[in-house]
């Protein structure tokens, strides 16, 4: 464990990132080594075709859309602060600083609030806050094997749409998702042990 | 003997259990020779004459039951061939007997019995005719149409020997004839099978299914010639219903379920305000206190008192089955670590700490003079150290913390048993050798028990699980005697590992366990139900008897000995090692899990650790000879008892609440939480592969890798293999509830007339072809709940009946998504078995995703080069889209949100529709809508959806969509909707229409009135306050 300081010498930035994922120095530098190994040709950053070659995604029904979530804005290159970022959504939430955090400060990226918000995106291809049904069939298009007929799809969707929908536009926003799933159990649903 | 004229391979096994039998008090004698030279402290002994009596009984009658299978599959073999019964029956076509046909049977159980089944079911009446050609004796035929079958819930009807569902709309017109000169009030029309006479069996099958969609009965009459269709018709079709040529194999409905239920919820049951506040089990050792005070007034001998045999033999092993048959598997597996750190470390802890505390303050002084050593300390200490379940489940179960909490407090009680077993044993002989003679070598030896005892004990119990689960696989014959093989076969392990001196707790718990999953596969849905409420009659009897002799024994002077420093002592012990305990292990552990162990819980946990008639059975064993002071422990453990069932029990209520402690909480399944659930699911498995660990669900995926390759073949019926699905279990209780509150609605108002009036004009629908696979039960709901919402005045029963609907609904919406949904990663090889999937049906979903991706990636390849822009592109994915709803659907889309005055369209607008086929499409819009909105929504959608539209690049699916989305007419009269749109886009010009069959169209028209009935039941839910809607 000597080598570790001389490790995490090696992340740019490190302390930054820590600072803003909440990652421990351990899991950040596995990550990093989990980073590079992605990294074919050792470009430093990683396209869309370096997490495409991880095999069990392409048999993922939600592989590819995760995979965008990697590349926000249309970027072609993820960098290592960008790929810890994704994937500090799915830190478990740690109960020891709650409250004592400063209000200015941005809420972590594992807070529920942002967890849903990852899943939000999901859903929500054109971006405008809304899932629309479309965008819900979409979804269940993906994650519903053939055997079920369109009209079953639309049927679900339909309902799955209404069941969440309040203000009756027809459309499922942000607000509406959360509330969806309040009782859910999100903290404990979406977190990762490992990636403490 | 019974089976003695029988010959083959059944008489083998018979004859081997025979043998085994009477070899038994052979050994016996063996035992009972050596038993008297055994010296020290044995790993294992071998005690016959401690189970003997109860053993011989459940042996004989596992042995008579076997024997009846292999009669009776005799017999029926025989006699299967020649007969065809003229009779209403139900025929298990071999394959999914608890869809299809108990879930019919289902319906008629709590129904006033198969005479009223008629009024309930969609009573599909099949006939050879071809009615086209001769309805007047169509009709007369249905009218012969059995008893049972009067008024409602009609007709299918069969086209004779035209072959593969042509059943063209005049046929559909003469059955609606038919019916209608049969019936006086007109009700149902449904839709239709056929069935050729002597059925091509596999082409009937799909051609059905084609005809009617995944969800329909299949009725077919197997006249003596054709005898039983065999099974493979039946993979295609979901459910059939053989009629008038039968072959009858499960037991009609039976009653069974309900007479238990009535003998389940016992007297002893104290009314509902006192045992909110108090714990029952707290009351009844005060009942048996009295009790005990009367008895001992009476004639001052304590002549009823808990004797260790009856309770260890006949009142334990149920509860402790209970526990383990219906224990939440996944939660309990996913909680062992924890639970058998408590169980393990955690008692051998509390034992420790506790008799060496004692001792401590023995030597001291402070408790007078006593005639015991360190070693009576620590047996003392190991008896009270344990955890009880009966306790711990008694005042818990009314407690209701989370899950996890529970499973972590109630899985150490049962655990904690083979530590409990060897400590008590180990100190015992010590005890009984004297402490100078114990040697090393017997402490090494106890260790060494402990393995012994645990894992053998488990062993034992996994062997007779994999034997009553193989048993169960062959009763398909015999289901009357099913529901006795799951009690004798795990009281036998029970009993096996009793007379092994292995854990007997956890022989049985983990019979119960491992077979829970095969059993209620194999079983048919009435022995399940006879197993759940037997099981739980048993179970609560057991600990209403336990709780009450624990009051009646104490009352009996002979037994108490106080020294109150002793008392005391012990309970401040007990309570604060616990506590440390836990602290403790919980630290540690909290390093390991992910759901975090909060001072809470650890709060709950330590209060939760309550003792109870295990310590006490356990205690009143001790030898007076060895144990000098017997008398003293035993009216301390009283005392323990007492305390922490009354005390203890009686406040943690008031502590979890104070405390805020997470409950459980009851819920209806949402739609959007299990679309979400499964999503996240796979976004975590997909972040997992991306961050490169490996998941927390090896383990598991191996095991269920292998339960699916080797066990559950093994071990289940092949039809239960296939369709067997957790989901629908919780779907036919929720039917089954649905049922009984139909019925309690009709007691209520004096009969069941409300469903024959004449307003049942709106039940036309029997809803056959729903998009809602493999669900009888959904379509006979459906059935129910129409006719309802026209007669009901009643709010509260409304609004009650409302949310049965709405489960039912849900859960059928939940099934088709449980059951199609691509299963992530870790879930997908656990699932044992499912409805309609080959065995290799993770291998054919992922090839599935992964042709679409592939095919995703390589759109995205050739727009990205060839320079199409984003929207164009999502342009032609949304018309693809269209087109192929076009294709695909013949149906306006379900669940449009329409007025009520749907309710009362009659039978004459529905003839309208049935002979002009080529109006249906405008149907939905026409009838449930009001005029008005469906004028704008035309403007609306030649607007958005004009091919025009959608060639457009600077089209984006979302404005579109807003011209989909739904909103109720009474909302906003002027907002689009979607019925008339789709029934634009569907105008039958486009010839997938044609290669349907008539009989969809005419259900499909069904299924859409209904589906706007049922809209407005809905609507309001969310939208309205519920008096808009009467």
């Amino acid at each position: 464990m000597g080598s570790l300081g001389s490790h995490a010498a090696r992340i740019p930035d490190a302390d930054s990132i820590r600072r803003e994922t909440g990652f421990s120095q351990a899991s950040l530098l596995r990550l990093y080594h989990r980073f590079r190994a992605l990294d074919r040709n050792k470009k430093g950053y990683l396209s869309r075709m370096d997490l495409q070659q991880i095999g069990a995604l392409a048999v993922n029904p939600l592989g590819e859309r995760i995979i965008d979530s990697f590349f926000p804005d249309g970027n072609l290159r993820l960098d290592f602060p960008g790929f810890v970022r994704v994937l500090a959504h799915f830190r478990p939430i740690d109960d020891e600083d709650p409250g004592i955090r400063d209000p200015k400060e941005p809420e972590p990226l594992n807070s529920r609030m942002n967890k849903l918000r990852f899943a939000f995106q999901l859903y929500d291809l054109d971006r405008d806050g809304k899932i629309s049904r479309h965008e819900m069939l979409q979804v269940l298009r993906l994650m519903v094997g053939v055997q079920v007929t369109e009209e079953q799809l639309e049927s679900i969707a339909d309902r799955t749409v209404q069941e969440a929908d309040e203000d009756g536009d027809g459309a499922v926003s942000f607000l509406e998702f959360t509330k969806s799933l309040e009782k859910m159990d999100i903290e404990q649903k979406m977190s990762i042990r490992i990636l403490k | 003997m019974s089976g003695r004229g029988a010959p083959g391979p059944r008489c083998g096994l018979l004859l081997a259990l025979l043998l085994a039998l009477g070899a038994l008090p052979r050994v016996r004698g063996v035992e009972e020779q050596s038993g008297g030279a055994s010296q020290g402290f044995q790993v294992v002994s071998f005690k016959w004459h401690h189970v003997k009596d109860p053993y011989i009984i459940a042996l004989w009658i596992l042995v008579a039951s076997l024997a009846k299978i292999g009669i009776s599959s005799l017999a029926l073999a025989a006699w299967s061939g020649a007969h065809s019964v003229p009779h209403w029956a139900f025929w298990d076509t071999g394959v999914n007997l608890s869809t299809k046909v108990s879930s019919v049977c289902l319906l008629r159980t709590p129904l006033l019995g198969a005479k009223d089944a008629g009024r309930f079911l969609p009573v599909i009446y099949w006939t050879d005719q071809d009615i086209a050609q001769a309805p007047p004796s169509a009709a007369s035929t249905c009218a012969q149409a059995p008893q049972s079958a009067p008024s409602h819930a009609f007709v299918c009807i069969q086209v004779g020997t035209r072959g593969r569902g042509r059943v063209a709309l005049p046929e559909s017109e003469n059955a609606k004839t038919a019916t209608r000169q049969l019936q006086t009030p007109v009700s149902k029309t449904a839709a239709v099978g056929f069935v050729p006479k002597t059925p091509p069996v596999a082409d009937l099958g799909q051609a059905y299914r084609k005809a009617l969609g995944n969800n329909a009965f299949l009725v077919c009459e197997a006249s003596g010639a054709t005898g039983p269709v065999e099974a493979e018709a039946p993979a295609a079709v979901p459910r059939a219903i053989l009629l008038n040529g039968v072959s009858v194999t499960g037991p009609p409905a039976s009653c069974s379920s309900h007479a238990l239920c009535a003998i389940g919820s016992p007297s002893f049951h104290l009314s509902h305000k006192v045992t909110s506040v108090v714990p029952e089990s707290a009351l009844l050792i005060v009942l048996g206190l009295v009790l005990g005070g009367i008895v001992w007034a009476a004639d001052h001998i304590a002549s009823f008192t808990l004797t260790p045999t009856v309770f260890f033999f006949y009142l334990l092993p149920p509860i402790v089955l209970d526990a383990g048959y219906f224990m939440p598997n996944r939660l309990f597996f996913g909680n062992l670590g924890t639970i058998l750190l408590y169980a393990v470390v955690g008692t051998v802890w509390n034992a420790a700490t506790t008799g060496l505390s004692l001792y401590g303050v023995f030597l001291s002084g402070l408790m007078g003079d006593l005639k015991v050593g360190l070693l009576d300390f620590l047996l003392f200490g190991s008896l009270i150290a344990a955890v009880d379940p009966v306790a711990v489940l008694a005042v818990f179960e009314e407690v209701h913390v989370n899950e996890v909490l529970f499973i972590i407090v109630f899985g150490e009680s049962l655990l904690n048993d083979a530590v409990t077993v060897v400590l008590y044993n180990v100190f015992e002989s010590f005890v009984t050798l004297g402490g100078d003679k114990v040697t090393g070598v017997d402490c090494v030896k106890g260790i060494v028990s402990f393995f012994v005892v645990s894992l053998g004990g488990t062993l034992v119990g996994v062997v007779f699980a994999f034997l009553l689960s193989l048993v169960t696989r062959f009763t398909k014959h015999v289901r009357i005697i099913e529901p006795g093989f799951v009690f004798v076969i795990s009281y036998l392990s029970y009993l096996t590992s009793e007379m092994l001196s292995l854990s007997a707790i956890l022989a049985i718990t983990f019979c119960g366990i491992c077979c829970q999953k095969y059993v209620k596969a194999n079983i048919s849905e009435q022995s399940a139900t006879t197993v759940r409420y037997t099981m739980k009659m048993l179970a609560s009897g057991a600990e209403t008897i336990i709780f009450m002799f624990l009051g009646i024994s104490a009352v009996n002077p002979r037994i108490w000995k106080w020294n109150t420093a002793f008392v005391l002592l012990t309970l401040v012990f007990i309570s604060v090692y616990r506590a440390i305990g836990v602290v403790l292990q919980t630290w540690v552990l909290n390093r390991y899990r992910m759901v975090q162990l909060e001072i809470i819980d650890q709060v709950v946990m330590s209060y939760g650790g309550l003792r109870g008639a295990v310590a006490f059975a356990l205690v009143v064993l001790l030898d007076e000879q060895k144990v000098k002071e017997r008398n003293l422990f035993v009216s301390t453990t009283i005392i323990v008892v007492f305390f922490t069932v009354v005390f203890q029990g009686l406040t943690i209520k008031p502590l979890v609440q104070w405390l805020k402690v997470k409950r459980s909480q009851h819920r209806e399944p949402k739609l959007n939480e299990k679309l979400h659930g499964r999503a996240f699911d796979h976004i975590l498995s997909a972040i997992e592969d991306i961050s490169g660990q490996i998941g927390h669900n090896y383990l598991r995926d191996k095991w269920s890798n292998f339960d699916r390759k080797f066990l559950s073949k093994i071990l289940m019926r092949r039809s239960a293999q296939k369709s067997r699905d957790r989901i629908l279990n919780v779907f036919h209780e929720l039917n089954l509830k649905d049922a009984i509150s139909y019925v309690a609605e009709g007691e209520r108002r004096g009969s069941l007339a409300f469903i024959r009036s004449p307003s049942t004009d709106n039940m036309v629908n029997v809803d056959f072809s729903t998009p809602r696979p493999s669900t009888v039960e959904a379509s006979v709901s459906y059935l129910l709940r129409e006719n309802v919402s026209a007669v009901c005045l009643d709010m509260q029963s409304l609004e009650q009946r409302r949310r049965s609907i709405r489960d039912t609904e849900d859960m059928a919406t939940h099934h088709t998504l449980q059951q199609y949904l691509y299963k992530p990663r870790q879930e997908y090889k656990h699932l044992y078995s499912r409805h309609e999937l080959t065995p290799n049906e993770d291998e054919k979903q992922d090839k599935e995703i992964f042709h679409r991706t592939m095919r995703k990636r390589l759109e995205s390849f050739k727009s990205a080069k060839l320079g199409i822009n984003q929207n164009k592109k999502a342009a032609k994915l949304y018309k693809r889209e269209r087109a192929q709803k076009r294709r695909n659907s013949s149906i306006p889309n379900g669940k449009l949100p329409m007025e009520s005055p749907v309710h009362n369209f009659t039978i004459k607008e529905k003839d309208l529709e049935l002979s002009d086929p080529e109006e249906a499409p405008d149907y939905g819009a026409e009838m449930g809508g009001g005029i008005e909105f469906l004028a704008n929504v035309t403007q609306d959608t030649t607007a958005t959806d004009s091919p025009s539209g959608i060639d457009n690049p600077v089209f984006s699916p979302d404005e579109d969509l807003s011209a989909l989305s739904r909103v109720p007419p009474w909302l906003s009269p002027g907002e689009t909707v979607v019925p008339s749109q789709r029934a634009r886009v569907q105008i039958p010009c486009s010839p997938g229409n044609f290669h349907r069959l008539a009989p969809f169209r005419l259900s499909s028209k069904s299924v859409d009135s209904f589906l706007q009935a049922d809209a407005p039941e809905e609507q309001p839910r969310t939208t309205l306050p519920e008096s808009t809607h009467m």
